[in-house]
């Protein structure tokens, strides 16, 4: 029930990513997660500069739930990350995918994100997840 | 698949998200939890707590019963429909759960237990009600459905039998009335004021949806929890169970000592506790840095001990981070919480955070 858009690659643990026309990445977390994980209530980004491997722990969402780590899909150097999401947690559960973006990143090698799971891949690993 | 409520397939149709708790598929949100906690400090919401088990206590010697069984004396309560809190005790002391008792007439009193405890509640009830002949009757016939907020009594008075609604509407403070198979009560669990209504449980669909009519917004488990958190109520599991007693959680207010002679179940452990005094309280957290506090991270308290968060969450009314944790007897004011391997400041507080829609604690 939740939305998988086909044009973003995904991590089983739940972040998207986006390559943007500039060859960075826009990282965020899915529209599942933040379902799952309910309001938002605080958020730590990166802060622009720092060097991210893949698979690397990166930033922190906690919901009213939980806390839960988010994990960067690719090594490389933070370009920026989202400055709204500090006064404006909820930004993440009104547009997971658009202004609630949590961190852009500067790859080293490109075809990390390749080998990233495409949307059909996540679906079916969702689906795994829940039956 | 757990144990399902009458209103279960309304939850469903809402679009709720549904948890196990105690063995029940309940509601926990049906989307914003924050959304539907402001609304019930703001206008009015509404929970589902059938799950919550109703036990009717009947025979001609049942307030001898009770005052044996209860650490809180219901002997205080003189009106008929009055209720009283209390926790039921083990010889030891340890709290086998919290519970509300209605006075219904001298024959009859009104309990409500939680759900994950409800089994071994009854056995317990059961076990003891021989010797004064009380009759041990969970209602599971009946429904219940809790009203809360300022406007929470307004709105569901118009659904009411009139005659039924101006009674329930000159109810005072912790007190309830009954009609036919209908029971209202001034109770609650969110530090508001509202109703407990209990109900058949084949009416119950029907009542939600005349209530959602009325202006009252459905609302989940997490709302409760934030509220009876800011409200500075224990949960049971979470801040108290039968490894502590009620002096170590909090809940000193609830033990009846007088009369002297009254020789209720676990009055022996606790007057030797207070003997030799109470190694450890219950206490309200405030968290200045931006992190939540959660069940079970720890406590220090420097140069006087450690302790536990018993239960942490943050407050949409106070828009940080509050808690409950049960530290040394000595902590003072101030405190420090292990939160993802960081040592972040927490002051101590006495609770309510929040009470009637205003912050209660300062900040």
């Amino acid at each position: 029930m939740s939305n998988v858009p086909a044009d973003l690659r995904f991590l089983k643990s739940h972040e998207w990513a986006r390559l943007e026309a500039d060859g960075t990445i826009t990282v965020g977390i899915s529209d599942h997660a933040q379902q799952a994980l309910g309001d938002l209530v605080f958020v730590e980004a990166p802060e622009a500069g720092r060097r991210v491997a893949a698979g690397e722990a990166c930033a922190v969402v906690e919901s009213v739930k939980a806390a839960s780590d988010v994990y960067s899909p690719v090594s490389g150097e933070v370009v920026a990350g989202n400055a709204d999401l500090g006064g404006q947690p909820e930004l993440i559960n009104q547009e997971p995918y658009g202004a609630g973006w949590i961190m852009r990143i500067r790859p080293d090698d490109k075809a990390q994100f390749a080998a990233l799971l495409d949307a059909k891949a996540y679906e079916a690993a969702l689906a795994a997840e829940t039956h | 698949m757990g144990l399902r409520t009458p209103l279960y397939d309304v939850h469903v149709a809402a679009g709720a998200r549904l948890v196990d708790f105690g063995g029940w598929d309940m509601p926990v949100n049906y989307g914003s939890q924050i959304e539907e906690h402001h609304a019930v400090r703001r206008e009015a919401g509404m929970f589902d707590v059938s799950h919550m088990c109703v036990v009717d206590l009947r025979g001609a010697r049942v307030r001898d019963y009770l005052r044996r069984l209860l650490a809180n004396d219901v002997a205080r309560l003189a009106q008929p429909g009055k209720a009283l809190y209390s926790c039921l005790l083990r010889d030891d002391g340890g709290v086998i759960d919290d519970l509300i008792v209605y006075y219904m007439d001298d024959r009859w009193f009104r309990m409500v237990v939680n759900a994950g405890t409800r089994d071994k509640d009854l056995d317990w009830l059961r076990a003891h009600a021989g010797g004064f002949e009380v009759s041990v009757e969970p209602r599971f016939d009946l429904a219940m459905i809790a009203v809360q907020g300022p406007q929470a009594r307004e709105r569901a008075a118009q659904l009411l039998e009139p005659e039924f609604a101006a009674r329930a509407l000159d109810l005072g403070y912790f007190f309830g009335a009954a009609h036919e198979q209908w029971f209202v009560a001034r109770t609650g669990y969110t530090g508001e004021d509202g109703w407990e209504i209990m109900l058949p449980a084949d009416q119950a669909t029907k009542l939600w949806g005349r209530l959602r009519e009325a202006g009252v917004r459905q609302c989940g488990l997490g709302a409760r929890d934030t509220l009876r958190l800011e409200a500075g109520m224990n949960l049971y599991g979470n801040d108290m169970d039968e490894s502590v007693s009620p002096l170590e959680s909090g809940l000193g207010w609830t033990i009846a000592w007088e009369p002297q002679d009254r020789d209720f179940i676990g009055r022996g452990a606790l007057v030797a506790q207070k003997a030799h005094g109470v190694a450890r309280k219950l206490v309200g957290l405030v968290l200045a840095d931006r992190a939540v506090l959660r069940s079970q991270q720890k406590v220090i308290v420097p140069a006087v001990g450690e302790g536990e968060v018993t239960s942490g969450t943050f407050s949409p009314t106070l828009e940080r981070s509050i808690g409950l944790a049960r530290v040394p007897s000595q902590t003072a004011d101030r405190c420090e919480v292990e939160i993802r391997g960081r040592l972040l400041h927490a002051a101590v507080v006495r609770p309510p955070f929040v009470r009637h829609g205003k912050v209660a604690v300062a900040l």
